[in-house]
């Protein structure tokens, strides 16, 4: 697998760490409540398709990038870093 | 019998090698099957389950009978296919499952139990007793069907493993392959050719196919040096590309020194390559396939492909009065090379009623072999024609079933090959492996110049998805002869007839698994074991798929595919895991005092990756645990110095570092004033503790956080998520410093007066008061000090640039000995610690809240931090949770065990009243007794009670008391000084 670090560029999948779903970008407020709190932590879809997953560049720039990929085909539709994919 | 004047040979060039330990002779170009046969050898090997002879089957990497072993001892290599391995001087083979001899296998027995070894027959037979499958049955039927056998030895070579890049991978070169590399170098695209052939040309060498009427060999040498002559195309011979993945990720195996009698200065036997190729072209030849017929099996029958083979690359006629049988036109060749070389021809056999003629040999049209005899290798065939059967003396038969494109790379990533009624083939489905394109044979085109063609066309345009220009190739006259054959896949009649060699597989087990209803070929498979062999079944998959539609009554296509997985050949482990070994494993990380630590003799104990001192053994100790007291005792009455570089250090600058810390620690670190340390806990987003440290204000906008060694990576990766991901506005940057410092504790009544030799201003404890921290002047070196301890006594920690480590190290640890003090390791350190009940991962173990190690009032009520809000959740914080404590044992030498169980004093010790567990234990020479550090239910409000420990795992049980866990200095005068 080959991911494009935003600052490096192509590079093998082993120069990264796996965080999980980009859902984690999105915090919510301290108040947002038990549920909202609940699907942050907790909840992950399992999609058969499309998703968009956080990997750290921790053997290279050091980077958290967003990658959109496809599940079923293993195909890497694009990447951000995730600073830029918030803002 | 060698041929004189043929072949692609160096006859000049004799070498000698060994077979069971006879010595022959052979020529440098030969394969070591190509010797056996030049040498009339025709008995190679034992086959799997029966212990048949067995031959030499084919010509290439497919071969499923003739393994053997090379080499002994710790070079001892098992299952070489002898069609793939070079001939050198010195080599030394030996055949493999046969027991005394190969001549006289008494295992062959099993043939004539045959009956008893069908299809499933461990599913069926050894049921009973039951006891004896693990004690007789498995280990009788291991020891009598088997493979090759390593030495036991450690494995005495060295292999690597390497990364290519490149624009176009070719793989294979054969007539496409070659094509499609020269069409793609000329365009001036970076080109990989890989070829698992030591020589370059693939089935170009083995036949006498023209090319611009050129001999076939003649025009690829002529390729070859035009590839040669150009800097963008590399040449990997010996490489099998093995298996395809992801983004055009290839794994490729190179056979760096299997060809030579030595291993060459420092070359390793094998090279694991990833090939990361942005286009890729699968030029990857046919695989033919025999004919299943009744003991099909005996040394003599060989595909017709790879007589042609022998023939015409070696030089070799593998018989004196050679039968070709094939249902295809391809078969007419082997007859036409053989006459054309001298070699009696006595029959050619096509079970076409149609055949076109072929003149000048005993032909039979509409003909079928059905059986043959022999002893240890072929002597007759029978043949069944029209008007009954005819007998033909013959000693090699060359037989041809038709030919399988070699379509197993596409499968690597669940690509299923589509059926091609027209020449009975599964052929790859394009788009199978993004970006790979299938040219020549493995894409059913199986002329010369339809390979020629399909290569050009497949490199053009992978050129233009490159955007490279390609000017169309001008193709060289070949041969473009259709392929036609009628499919034949067993002949029927008695006997068993194989289709799997490797496995021992036959007609009657296929059908046998059908009549069972192991219908689909996945059950099938592993119900006979069919293509499960190391050669996976490349001969025979596609026959046995065929027998199996026939006995169930159904088409090929509607019966399925066999799923064709990586490796395409087998690899060695070693290959696989190249430079991960010994110390390879892992990286190891030193510290600067790490040389003055062994040369004190110290053991050293791993953290992570790190290597830590475990303790300073002084002559006369015997005992490391009168190490560890002494230092223990440093520290608490005079000083001690400890390496402590391994934490995690990290620089924290930006006009908003404040806020950052704030946000991933509990407490407030923007109210810290500089040249202040603070210690801080820190949450995971579930509220859980993740980590802790102190974090040292330098400067107003300038923080450096210390983590704990283990955590240090962690940490890293969550400060930066939290800086990019969650506060990208914030003016932050982050930069781990671990090993730009050495770092090291000096700690003890006497630590002042160890660092104020040391330091260019003497410390004045009004200026430098617990928890302060700021630059210093070391001998003249720019450092950093902290007064922190994690000891409990008045420690400071000094920081100098790495380069200055060891030197510093020297000198604290030479002047705490002149004030009764020295080194001390990691068990003096855990010691201080849980006498001073610190936590370390040990008690911070992933699982615990800040309420449960008594912190919940530092996570602040003024501000969110990461973990807050879930820190809160009911169930975090209430009665009842399992909270740190101290444990001491009643009585002077109760044993204290980490790991072990609390309980109430007179409950018996089972789950349901478990009531907590044991983190830390140690002696302590402070004390004088064993101490440790525990959580237990409601805890803090139980100090006083007594409580049963429980080793249920070493059978150990001790009262112990519940106690504060602080047991030294509880109010901390000591370390504020
Ligand atoms: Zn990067």
């Amino acid at each position: 697998m080959r991911i494009t670090c935003p600052h490096c560029g192509e590079r093998d999948h082993r120069e990264f760490y796996y965080k999980g779903h980009a859902l984690a970008l999105e915090r919510p407020s301290p108040d947002a409540g038990e549920a909202a709190w609940d699907d942050y932590v907790h909840q992950r879809e399992n999609p058969a398709g499309v998703t968009r997953d956080l990997w750290y560049h921790e053997g290279g720039c050091g980077a958290w990038v967003v990658v959109s990929r496809n599940t079923l085909t293993h195909e890497v539709l694009g990447t951000q870093a995730a600073s830029e994919a918030r803002a | 019998m060698r041929i004189e004047g043929k072949g692609l040979i160096a006859r000049d060039h004799r070498v000698s090698f060994t077979f069971d330990g006879v010595r022959y002779s052979g020529f440098q170009g030969d394969t070591l099957a190509s010797a056996l046969l030049a040498n009339g050898v025709r008995l190679v090997a034992r086959s799997f389950k029966y212990h048949r002879p067995r031959g030499i089957l084919t010509a290439g990497s497919e071969e499923p009978n003739a393994l053997v072993t090379i080499g002994t001892g710790g070079r001892q290599d098992p299952n070489v296919r002898a069609t793939v391995q070079e001939l050198y001087d010195g080599l030394e083979a030996r055949s493999q499952n046969r027991w005394p001899s190969l001549n006289h296998d008494l295992l062959s027995v099993n043939d004539l139990a045959a009956p008893f070894f069908g299809a499933g027959f461990y599913y069926k037979t050894f049921m009973w007793p039951r006891a004896f499958w693990e004690k007789l049955y498995e280990p009788m039927i291991r020891k009598a069907a088997g493979l090759g056998a390593l030495s036991g030895e450690d494995n005495a070579d060295r292999y690597e493993r390497a990364f290519a890049f490149c624009d176009l991978l070719v793989i294979g070169a054969g007539p496409a392959g070659l094509m499609a590399a020269l069409v793609a170098g000329r365009a001036g695209a970076d080109v990989i050719l890989a070829d698992e052939d030591a020589r370059i040309g693939g089935r170009l060498l083995a036949e006498t196919y023209e090319i611009d009427g050129k001999p076939g060999h003649v025009w690829a040498e002529e390729v070859l040096a035009e590839l040669r002559a150009m800097d963008n195309v590399r040449l990997m011979t010996r490489t099998t590309v093995a298996g395809a993945y992801d983004h055009g990720t290839f794994a490729a195996l190179e056979r760096v020194s299997h060809h030579r009698a030595d291993r060459g200065a420092g070359a390793p036997l094998e090279c694991f390559w990833r090939i990361v190729a942005r286009r890729s072209v699968l030029a990857a030849g046919a695989l033919e396939r025999p004919v299943a017929f009744r003991d099909n099996d005996r040394p003599g029958i060989m595909t017709a492909g790879a007589v042609r083979a022998y023939l015409n690359r070696w030089g070799v006629a593998p018989g004196k009065a050679v039968t070709v049988f094939g249902n295809n036109d391809d078969a007419h060749r082997t007859a036409r090379d053989l006459m054309a070389a001298g070699v009696h021809v006595a029959g050619l056999i096509d079970s076409r009623h149609d055949a076109p003629e072929v003149q000048g040999v005993h032909m039979i049209r509409g003909g079928q072999v059905c059986g043959s005899t022999g002893r240890r290798s072929l002597e007759a065939i029978t043949v069944r024609r029209a008007g009954g059967e005819e007998r033909i003396q013959t000693d090699c038969l060359a037989m041809s079933g038709g030919w399988n494109p070699s379509v197993h790379l596409t499968c690597h990533m669940n690509g299923r090959p589509a059926w091609r009624r027209d020449i009975a083939s599964f052929v790859p489905v394009a788009g199978a492996i993004p970006g790979l394109r299938a040219a020549g044979a493995c894409n059913g085109a199986f002329s010369t110049a339809g390979c020629l063609r399909e290569g050009a066309a497949a490199a053009v345009e992978a050129l233009e998805d490159l955007g490279l220009k390609a000017s169309e190739p001008t193709l060289p006259a070949a041969d473009d002869t259709p392929y036609a054959l009628e499919p034949l896949w067993a002949v029927p009649g008695k006997g068993r007839a194989w289709l799997d060699f490797q496995n021992d597989v036959t007609v009657k087990d296929v059908k046998q698994a059908a009549v069972e209803n192991f219908r689909s070929v996945e059950h099938m498979k592993r119900y006979t074991t069919q293509g499960m062999a190391t050669d996976q079944g490349k001969n025979s998959n596609v026959a046995a798929l065929a027998v199996l539609a026939d006995a169930t009554g159904r088409g090929i296509p509607e019966t399925g595919t066999t799923t064709f997985r990586p490796p395409y050949s087998p690899i060695a482990i070693a290959a696989l895991g190249a430079g991960a070994e010994g110390k390879g494993f892992q990286p190891q990380r030193f510290t600067t005092s790490h040389a003055a630590t062994v040369a004190r003799g110290a053991p050293l104990i791993e953290a992570g990756l790190w290597y830590r001192p475990s303790y300073f053994p002084k002559p006369g100790e015997t005992d490391w645990r009168q190490s560890c007291d002494r230092e223990v005792g440093y520290v608490r009455n005079a000083v001690g110095v400890a390496d402590v570089s391994t934490l995690g250090k990290i620089d924290i600058q930006g006009a908003d570092a404040a806020k950052l810390l704030d946000f991933v620690y509990t407490n407030m670190f923007s109210t810290l004033k500089v040249g202040r340390v603070r210690y801080g806990l820190m949450l995971r987003e579930d509220g859980h503790v993740m980590d802790d440290g102190t974090t040292a204000r330098l400067g107003e906008d300038h923080y450096v956080m210390t983590t704990t060694t283990a955590a240090a990576g962690e940490v890293m990766k969550h400060l930066e998520f939290a800086t990019q991901g969650l506060h990208p506005e914030w003016d932050v940057s982050l930069c781990s410093v671990t090993e730009h410092w050495a770092q090291f504790a000096v700690a003890g009544p006497k630590a002042r007066e160890v660092l104020n030799g040391l330091l260019d201003t003497p410390l004045d404890p009004q200026d430098w008061p617990f928890m302060s921290c700021g630059a210093v002047s070391v001998l003249g070196v720019a450092g950093r000090l902290f007064r922190i301890s994690f000891s409990g006594e008045e420690g400071y920690e000094i920081a100098v640039p790495a380069r200055y480590g060891a030197s510093l190290f020297d000198i604290l640890v030479k002047r705490a000995e002149g004030l009764g003090g020295g080194p001390y390791g990691m068990e003096a350190l855990n010691v201080l610690r849980i006498e001073k009940g610190f936590i370390t991962h040990s008690e911070i173990h992933g699982r615990t809240t800040a309420y449960d190690i008594g912190m919940g009032g530092m996570v602040s009520a003024r501000k969110d931090c990461i973990g807050k809000t879930m820190s809160q959740r009911p169930g975090l914080e209430e009665p009842g949770r399992e909270c740190l404590v101290g444990l001491k044992p009643v009585g002077p030498d109760g044993r204290l065990l980490a790991g072990a169980h609390l309980y109430r004093k007179e409950a018996e010790a089972k789950r349901t009243n478990d009531q907590g567990y044991v983190t830390s234990v140690c002696h302590s020479p402070t004390l004088g007794h064993m101490i440790g550090l525990a959580f237990l239910a409601d805890g803090p409000e139980r100090h006083g009670e007594i409580v049963k420990m429980v080793d249920g795992l070493r059978g150990v049980t001790t009262l112990c008391e519940v106690v504060n866990p602080v047991f030294f200095d509880a109010d901390g005068g000591r370390m504020r000084g």
